[in-house]
């Protein structure tokens, strides 16, 4: 048993690491980045659930300013959050600590000539959509790791997007495009057979996508109810029967059933009868996992079973429509729409 | 600094207009990564969570057959903790919170890496839209960052 003394300790110990401060004065970046980035971007910017932040050709092609305001914003529905919570200071203190890891300045593309975003559009859907996405909103799934095949070390970022927009000026993009990124798939301009006009003519395109920004993006599961939650006019075990017929019925696999107190050391709460069911379907599952390795938390599904005080027979579900509120990724969109129906259509079988 | 071409100070203005009107897009996730192969992050975990004073309930596999499928790995478990009493508890007064219980941290490995989500606990009070005793919630988002923390230090 921990003392109430020791976990303040604890606490402290822990906000001061999230804080990243040395004890008074700058904010440490490394610090700040170990606690807030690595998960993601990796120790050492090599890529991960994020994309690689140590390329030499990234670092190059980006001012202080884009990854000051990259770190502000994150990039909605992209998985990268927005860190607001972190001060100017601290904020800087990570791009400072980002910067370490290359030489020498930035060097950016002169200004282009205004360009003609019809055309670009064009050139867009030929050579970068099949990337980018045919809208720009990027590619399907995270970075390196092991839900990815390996063929495609890096998923090509959302270009049509608040964040990456507000972060980048024309020139850093006239830059990325003509050098390239190597180490990752984006190729330089001149090798995907593009001109001077065709870059900058699809820049203008890219920064048309600000017209048609939508402030949204999935989030209609804003106000959504946690918890899908149905009284069942069974009883218990007829209930749980119902369940798992309608669970086979839908092609999903029954993995495991068990008290939901299973494991916890006093057991069988209170006499009340519970029951929770875990069912899937391999390819289902191994799907979302490739579009979100975080997934997992809510996988496989599970539908809970239990008895209430007044005898009442609850079922339960996670709501989809409002758990992927949690994720910042647009993709799981269409997945989490599909959970919502399967686990409706499953409560609606003991529905009264 | 201008986002556009033409008319910087409209177009500044205007995707800022945008980024304040974003919808909650919040980050309700805490991930941390840790140098440790799974099977000895998981040994950690488990010790981090009973450190905290939680049982840990069960250690389940998350995907069935990633293997076969051409994926690298198919190291993926959740680790699912609580306390007996505060589940009882809970689960009498606020049905919209079975389905997140008990607690779970999702791990899997990333290359010699393995990585820990879990859901902030300030969002069950989120889900609570304020009913209720949130004081609890408090006391678990300490505890759980406690427990994340003293994982990436292992
Ligand atoms: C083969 C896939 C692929 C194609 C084709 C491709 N890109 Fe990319 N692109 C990427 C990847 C991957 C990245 C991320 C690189 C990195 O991590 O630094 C990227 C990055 C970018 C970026 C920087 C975005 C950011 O957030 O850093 C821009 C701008 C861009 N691409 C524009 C284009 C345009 C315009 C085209 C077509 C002319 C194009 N790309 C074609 C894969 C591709
Ligand atoms: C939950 C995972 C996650 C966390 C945590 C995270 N990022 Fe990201 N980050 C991403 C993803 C994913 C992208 C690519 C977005 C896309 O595909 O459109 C990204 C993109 C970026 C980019 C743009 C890269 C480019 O090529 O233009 C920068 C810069 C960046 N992140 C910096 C950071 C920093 C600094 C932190 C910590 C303060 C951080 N990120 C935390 C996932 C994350």
């Amino acid at each position: 048993m921990k003392t109430r003394f020791g976990r303040t300790i604890s606490m402290v110990v822990f906000l001061s690491i999230a804080w990243g401060s040395s004890a008074f004065g700058e904010p440490d970046g490394a610090r700040l980045y170990a606690i807030n980035c690595a998960a993601c971007h990796g120790d050492r910017g090599d890529g991960g659930i994020g994309v690689p932040l140590s390329l030499p050709d990234f670092l190059s092609s980006v001012t202080d300013e884009y990854l000051f305001l990259t770190i502000r914003h994150g990039r909605p529905g992209r998985i990268m959050p927005s860190f607001q919570h972190l001060s100017d200071q601290q904020t800087r203190a990570i791009v400072r600590h980002i910067r370490n890891w290359a030489a020498g300045e930035p060097k950016l593309a002169a200004k282009g000539t205004p360009g003609d975003p019809r055309r670009g559009r064009d050139i867009f859907a030929r050579h970068c959509a099949r990337c980018h996405g045919p809208l720009g909103k990027g590619g399907t799934g995270t970075g390196v790791n092991f839900t990815r095949l390996h063929d495609q070390p890096v998923v090509a970022p959302g270009l049509n997007n608040a964040g990456f927009l507000a972060a980048a000026s024309d020139r850093i993009i006239r830059t990325t495009l003509l050098k390239g990124r190597r180490g990752t798939p984006m190729q330089p301009a001149a090798k995907m057979g593009l001109s001077i006009q065709d870059v900058d003519d699809v820049g203008s395109y890219i920064r048309s996508f600000e017209k048609g920004l939508e402030n949204g993006g999935g989030n209609s599961g804003a106000a959504a109810e946690p918890a899908l939650i149905t009284t069942s006019p069974l009883p218990f075990a007829e209930t749980v029967e119902r369940i798992k017929q309608a669970i086979s019925a839908r092609h999903q696999r029954i993995i495991r059933e068990h008290p939901l107190d299973d494991g916890l050391s006093t057991g069988r709460a209170g006499g009340r009868k519970h029951l929770v069911i875990y069912f899937g379907n391999i390819r289902h599952i191994n799907t979302l996992l490739t579009i979100d390795p975080r997934m997992g938390l809510f996988l496989p599904n599970r539908v809970t079973i239990m008895e209430q005080n007044d005898g009442k027979v609850v079922v339960s579900a996670v709501n989809p429509l409002r758990f992927r509120n949690l994720f910042n990724n647009a993709n799981l969109e269409h997945t989490s729409r599909e959970m919502h129906e399967l686990y409706s259509a499953i409560l609606g079988e003991v529905s009264e | 600094m201008s986002p556009a071409r033409c008319h910087p100070g409209r177009a500044a203005l205007f995707l800022l207009l945008i980024l304040m009107a974003l919808p909650v897009w919040a980050d309700n996730l805490l991930i941390v990564r840790t140098h440790q192969p799974l099977a000895s992050a998981l040994e950690n975990l488990k010790r981090s969570i009973r450190e905290e004073g939680y049982d840990v309930a069960r250690v389940d596999m998350v995907n069935i057959g990633l293997l076969g499928m051409g994926y690298t790995s198919s190291d993926y478990r959740a680790v699912f903790f609580g306390k007996a009493e505060e589940l009882d508890e809970l689960s009498r007064n606020y049905p919209q919170l079975v389905p997140y219980l008990p607690l779970r941290i999702a791990v899997f490995s990333e290359g010699d890496s393995t990585l820990l989500v879990t859901v902030d606990p300030s969002t069950y009070r989120e889900f609570l839209d304020g009913a209720g005793d949130s004081a609890i919630f408090d006391r678990w988002r300490e505890e759980i960052s406690a427990i994340l923390s003293r994982m990436t230090n292992r």
